[in-house]
C-alpha cells in the first residue's frame, strides 16, 4: 500500500513525546497525573495538540433536540458513540509512553548519566541452546530422524534401496547431530532498598512525597538494570520489612531509632544480596529526627563502615514535616561533606522532587 | 489505487450496478463511481487523510489516524462512509460490514457522488483533486528532502494555522490574477548587462545581480502592498500576492490555500449533503429497491445509528432528512405560495392540502442550488422547530450544567444560523498591507457578538508574523469594547481603541 502513515504517526509521536519532555517536571511534582497501564506503560493526560486559529472562543451555547422544559438540565451524556460519519467526540489527549520510554524521557530531561556497573567481567550465567544440526558430534547427540532420513536419500540416489525389503544402513556420512550454541548472559542485577520512617510524625503528605520520589527511582534503574529486586523496610523505634503496599501505607505510632532500619538492612544484605554480586542501592526517606545523638553517631558509623564500601549509593532523603527538626540531615551532611557514594536531598514540598532526583540519580552511581 | 485486494466481490458488483441503475432512473446523475472494498485500517488510514492517501506528509494525519484507530478499538465509532468528490468518485466500502451495511453504502454514496456534480456550491471544486493532491505530496516530500522535514512541518503548522482564512465565497466572484512575478523566478537575464559569456562573470559579478535583484523585490513588495486592495477576506490570497515568502513558502502556502478551497463547499453543505444522501439511501432501501424482511431489522437498526440525535449537538444526518422530508412534504401537499404563507388559521393550515406533488421537483432544485445556511434559512420554520423539538441550550455556570435556554423559535434559528455562517469562523478581513506606513498587517475580525478565542489568537498571530515578517495587529472586540491587537515578533500588545 502506497500510504505513508507510519511516518506521519511516528512524527506525531515524537511531538507528543516532546510534550511530556517538556511537561515532565509537572508530572514529576505530580505523580497522582499518571495511570499505570499494566505493568510496562503509564498513561499521561496531555492537553489536545491543535493547530491555533482565529476562532471563536468557548461557546457555552447551541442549538439540541429533545424533551423537557426550558430551564432543565440537559442530558450531558454524549450519544458520540451511537453516532455515524466522521465527527469524533472533543476529547484530551492521553499519550500512552512505556516505562523504558518515560526513563529515557526522564534521563534526557534531567541529564541524568547512565550507571556504570560495579564492572563485573565474570560471565554471570550461561544457557545452552540447541540451534541446529552439525554433521559431527557426540553419539548422544544423535539426530535420528535426520540421520534416517539422510541414509534413505542417498540409498534412493545410489539405486540400492529394494521397496519390497527396505532396509536402511547409514554410513557415517549420513550421521547428524544436533548442535548446540552457549548463550553467555552477562548478568547485571540490582537491588533497592528502601528504608522509611514511619512515626507518628511522618504524615500523609510527607510519605506522597516519598512515593512520588521512589516512583521516578524505580523507573529510573529498572531501564537501567534488568530484573531489579526491591526490599521495603520501615521503622519507627524498631525496623521491619514490609511488602511495598505496607510500606506506603503503614503508620506508626512512637519513636524513632534510624540505626534499627540500617541494621535490618545490612542483615539482609548479607543474607541475600552478595556485594560482590549485585548492585546495591539504598534509599532512606525520614523527616530528619533521630531518637538521641547517640543513635545518630552510631548511624554514621554503620554507614561509614558497614554500608559505603559495598552499595554504589546510600541516599537520604529528608522530607519537611512540622515535628521533624531536620537534624539528621546536617549530621550526615556534616560527616560526608563530598562523599561520592553518599547522596541527601531535602524534599519540601511536591516541587522540590525533581531536585532530589536530580541528587539521588545524577551521579551515574 | 490501492491495489489489486481491495476489488469488490462480484456479489457487491451486482449490488453497486442495480443501485445505480435504480438511482439514476429515479432522477440523480452521480459521475462514474469506483468503489474499493477495505479493512478498517486501510479505512481509518483513508480516513485520517480526509480520504487521499497520497497527501503531503504531516503529524496531524497520524493523530487523527490514531484517535480514529483508538475508538474503533474501544467500539466507540465506526466510520460509516468514505467518498470522494473527483471525477470519478471513490468511494470505501468496509470489508467487514455486512451486506445491508454495504448495500446501504452504495445507495447513500450515489446520492453524494449526485451532490457533488449538481450542486452549485460544488461546481467550481477541482475534479482532477486526487491527481493534485498527489502533486501536492510529490512537491512537498521533495521539499522536505531538500530543506529538512523540520523546517517543512514547522512552516506546513503556520500555514495550517491560518487556512481558515479564506473567503468561501471567492471562487464565484470575478478571478483576480496573480500579478505577481514571483521573487525567485524573477528572471536573472533581465538583471544582467550584456556581455559575451566569457566575460559574464566579471560584467555581471554575483553580488551586484543579488543586490539588484533585491532592489527590485523590495520595490515591487512594497508598490504591491501599497496598491494592495483591502477588505480583503481571502487572506492567504494576501499573503501570496503581498508577503515576502521564499519560493518553497510560497508554494506551501499555496497548496495549504488550494486544499482548503477544495474542502470548503463540504463543510458548508454538510447538513443539506447528508440529509440528501440519507434520505435517497432510505428512499431505495425501503421503497425503490427494498430490502428483504429478513435484512428491514437490521437495516433499521442501522438507520436509528445514524440519525441518533444527541442533545448539544446537531447531527446533520438528521436534521438534514427531517428538513428534506418536510420540505418535500409541504411541496407535495401546496404548502407555499403567498396563500398558505398568509393563511392563519391553524387547523386550515394542518389540513392543507392541494396534491400539487411537487415535492420531489423540489427537492433536486434545493439539492442544485442551496447550501446548509441558504437550506436552513429558507425551510426551517416554526412548525419544522415545534415537531422536531429543537431547544437552544445554554451552560448554567451556577449548576455546572448545560440547560434548556429557550424554545423560542427565532433565537434557535438564529443561533443556527449564527453557527453555519462562514462554516463557522470568525470573518476576517485584510485592512491594510502598509499599518502606519510601516508594512505592518493589519487584519480585522468583523464582530458579530462572539469574542475570539484569546490564546490562540495570540498564537496565531506570532504564525502571522512568520508569514508576513513585520508586525501584524487584529482589530477584534469583546464584552469591553473594540480593541487591537499587536505582535512585533517578540511580545503582544493589546490596546482599546
Amino acid at each position: 500500500m502506497p500510504i505513508k502513515m507510519d511516518s506521519d504517526l511516528s512524527r506525531f509521536h515524537k511531538i507528543v513525546r516532546g510534550k511530556v519532555k517538556k511537561e515532565l517536571r509537572k508530572f514529576i511534582a505530580n505523580g497522582e497525573l499518571l495511570s499505570r497501564k499494566g505493568d510496562k506503560a503509564v498513561k499521561i493526560p496531555l492537553p489536545r495538540v491543535e493547530m491555533p486559529r482565529f476562532q471563536y472562543g468557548d461557546n457555552n451555547s447551541g442549538v439540541g433536540q429533545g424533551e423537557g422544559e426550558v430551564g432543565d438540565e440537559v442530558s450531558q451524556e454524549q450519544s458520540e458513540e451511537k453516532k455515524a460519519g466522521d465527527q469524533q467526540g472533543e476529547h484530551g489527549l492521553e499519550a500512552e509512553v512505556t516505562l523504558d520510554e518515560l526513563a529515557q524521557i526522564l534521563g534526557e530531561e534531567l541529564e541524568l548519566p547512565n550507571i556504570e556497573n560495579k564492572g563485573k567481567d565474570t560471565v554471570e550465567s550461561s544457557q545452552v541452546r540447541y540451534t541446529g544440526i552439525h554433521k559431527k558430534g557426540p553419539e548422544s547427540l544423535r539426530h535420528f530422524k535426520r540421520t534416517f532420513r539422510e541414509s534413505l536419500k542417498r540409498s534412493i540416489v545410489s539405486g540400492i534401496y529394494d521397496a519390497d525389503d527396505p532396509v536402511i544402513m547409514p554410513i557415517k556420512a549420513d550421521m547428524r547431530y544436533r548442535s548446540f550454541r552457549r548463550l553467555n548472559n552477562p548478568e547485571t542485577s540490582a537491588v533497592i532498598f528502601y528504608m522509611m520512617d514511619v512515626s507518628g510524625s511522618m504524615g500523609e503528605i510527607q510519605k506522597k512525597l516519598v512515593r512520588f520520589t521512589s516512583f521516578w527511582i524505580d523507573t529510573w534503574l529498572n531501564q537501567q538494570y534488568k530484573g531489579i529486586e526491591t526490599r521495603y523496610i520501615v521503622h519507627d523505634a524498631v525496623a521491619r520489612e514490609v511488602d511495598k503496599d505496607k510500606f506506603y501505607r503503614l503508620r506508626e505510632a512512637g519513636g524513632t531509632l534510624i540505626s534499627s532500619a540500617y541494621a535490618l538492612a545490612l542483615d539482609i544484605m548479607s543474607r541475600d544480596y552478595p556485594h560482590s554480586d549485585w548492585n546495591i542501592y539504598m534509599f532512606h526517606f525520614s523527616d530528619g529526627d533521630n531518637w538521641s545523638s547517640n543513635d545518630t553517631n552510631e548511624c554514621i558509623k554503620m554507614i561509614n563502615d558497614d554500608i559505603l564500601p559495598y552499595v554504589n549509593l546510600f541516599s537520604y532523603g529528608q522530607v519537611e514535616s512540622r515535628y521533624g527538626s531536620g537534624q539528621f540531615y546536617r549530621n550526615l551532611s556534616e560527616s560526608f561533606p563530598a562523599h561520592d557514594r553518599v547522596a541527601l536531598a531535602k524534599i519540601k514540598d511536591q516541587d522540590a522532587i525533581v531536585a532530589a532526583i536530580k541528587t539521588f540519580l545524577g551521579r551515574g552511581k | 489505487m490501492l491495489g489489486l485486494d481491495t476489488k469488490l466481490t462480484d456479489e457487491l458488483n451486482y449490488y453497486v450496478k442495480e443501485i445505480e441503475q435504480v438511482a439514476r432512473q429515479s432522477g440523480l446523475q452521480p459521475c462514474t463511481t469506483i468503489f474499493e472494498l477495505v479493512d478498517y485500517k486501510q479505512l481509518n488510514e483513508i480516513a485520517a487523510y480526509m480520504g487521499f492517501p497520497t497527501r503531503y506528509p504531516h503529524w496531524r494525519f497520524g493523530m487523527e489516524y490514531e484517535k480514529l484507530a483508538k475508538s474503533y478499538t474501544y467500539g466507540l465509532s465506526v466510520i460509516y462512509e468514505m467518498v470522494i468528490n473527483n471525477d470519478p468518485c471513490y468511494a470505501y466500502l468496509l470489508r467487514a460490514n455486512d451486506l445491508v451495511y454495504q448495500k446501504t453504502v452504495i445507495a447513500h454514496v450515489f446520492a453524494h457522488c449526485d451532490f457533488f456534480m449538481k450542486n452549485f456550491w460544488f461546481s467550481k471544486t477541482n475534479r482532477k483533486m486526487l491527481n493534485n493532491m498527489a502533486n501536492h505530496g510529490t512537491v512537498v516530500r521533495s521539499l522536505i528532502n531538500d530543506l529538512g522535514h523540520d523546517k517543512i512541518e514547522e512552516f506546513i503548522d503556520c500555514c495550517l494555522s491560518v487556512e481558515n482564512l479564506i473567503d468561501i465565497h471567492a471562487p464565484f466572484k470575478e478571478k483576480k490574477k496573480f500579478d505577481r512575478e514571483h521573487v525567485d523566478t524573477i528572471n536573472t537575464d533581465k538583471l544582467k548587462l550584456q556581455a559575451k559569456s566569457y566575460m559574464d562573470a566579471y560584467i555581471n559579478p554575483k553580488d551586484y545581480i543579488n543586490a539588484k535583484r533585491k532592489i527590485l523585490e523590495d520595490s515591487h513588495n512594497k508598490d504591491s502592498v501599497l496598491n494592495a486592495e483591502t477588505d480583503e477576506q481571502d487572506v492567504l490570497n494576501f499573503l501570496l500576492l503581498h508577503a515576502p515568502l521564499k519560493n518553497w513558502e510560497w508554494q506551501i502556502l499555496n497548496i495549504i490555500r488550494s486544499e482548503a478551497y477544495y474542502f470548503a463547499p463540504q463543510a458548508q453543505t454538510k447538513i443539506l449533503n447528508e440529509g440528501w444522501a440519507t434520505y435517497w439511501h432510505s428512499k431505495i432501501m425501503t421503497d425503490l429497491y427494498p430490502l428483504s424482511a429478513a435484512e428491514i431489522v437490521d437495516y433499521c437498526d442501522h438507520y436509528a445509528g445514524i440519525v441518533a440525535s444527541s442533545p448539544t449537538q446537531i447531527n446533520p444526518y438528521k436534521v438534514g432528512i427531517e428538513l428534506l422530508r418536510y420540505c418535500e412534504k409541504r411541496w407535495d401537499q401546496g404548502k407555499f405560495g403567498i396563500n398558505y404563507l398568509e393563511c392563519e388559521d391553524f387547523g386550515e393550515r394542518q389540513n392543507w392540502d392541494k396534491q400539487t406533488l411537487k415535492g420531489r421537483d423540489k427537492l433536486f432544485e434545493v439539492r442544485s442550488i442551496h447550501n446548509d445556511v441558504t437550506f436552513i434559512d429558507a425551510f426551517l420554520d416554526e412548525d419544522f422547530c415545534h415537531q422536531h423539538k429543537m431547544f437552544l441550550y445554554d451552560y448554567d455556570h451556577e449548576r455546572k450544567t448545560y440547560k434548556i435556554g429557550s424554545r423560542d423559535f427565532k433565537a434557535i434559528k438564529r443561533s443556527l444560523l449564527d453557527q453555519l455562517t462562514n462554516i463557522g469562523n470568525p470573518v476576517i478581513l485584510v485592512k491594510d498591507g502598509n499599518f502606519h506606513n510601516r508594512q505592518e498587517l493589519l487584519l480585522q475580525h468583523k464582530f458579530t457578538g462572539q469574542t475570539l478565542h484569546h490564546s490562540f489568537t495570540l498564537e496565531t498571530l506570532k504564525n502571522l508574523y512568520r508569514l508576513w515578517k513585520r508586525p501584524v495587529l487584529i482589530e477584534t472586540a469583546d464584552n469591553d469594547g473594540k480593541k487591537r491587537i499587536r505582535y512585533d515578533g517578540s511580545s503582544h500588545r493589546v490596546e482599546k481603541i
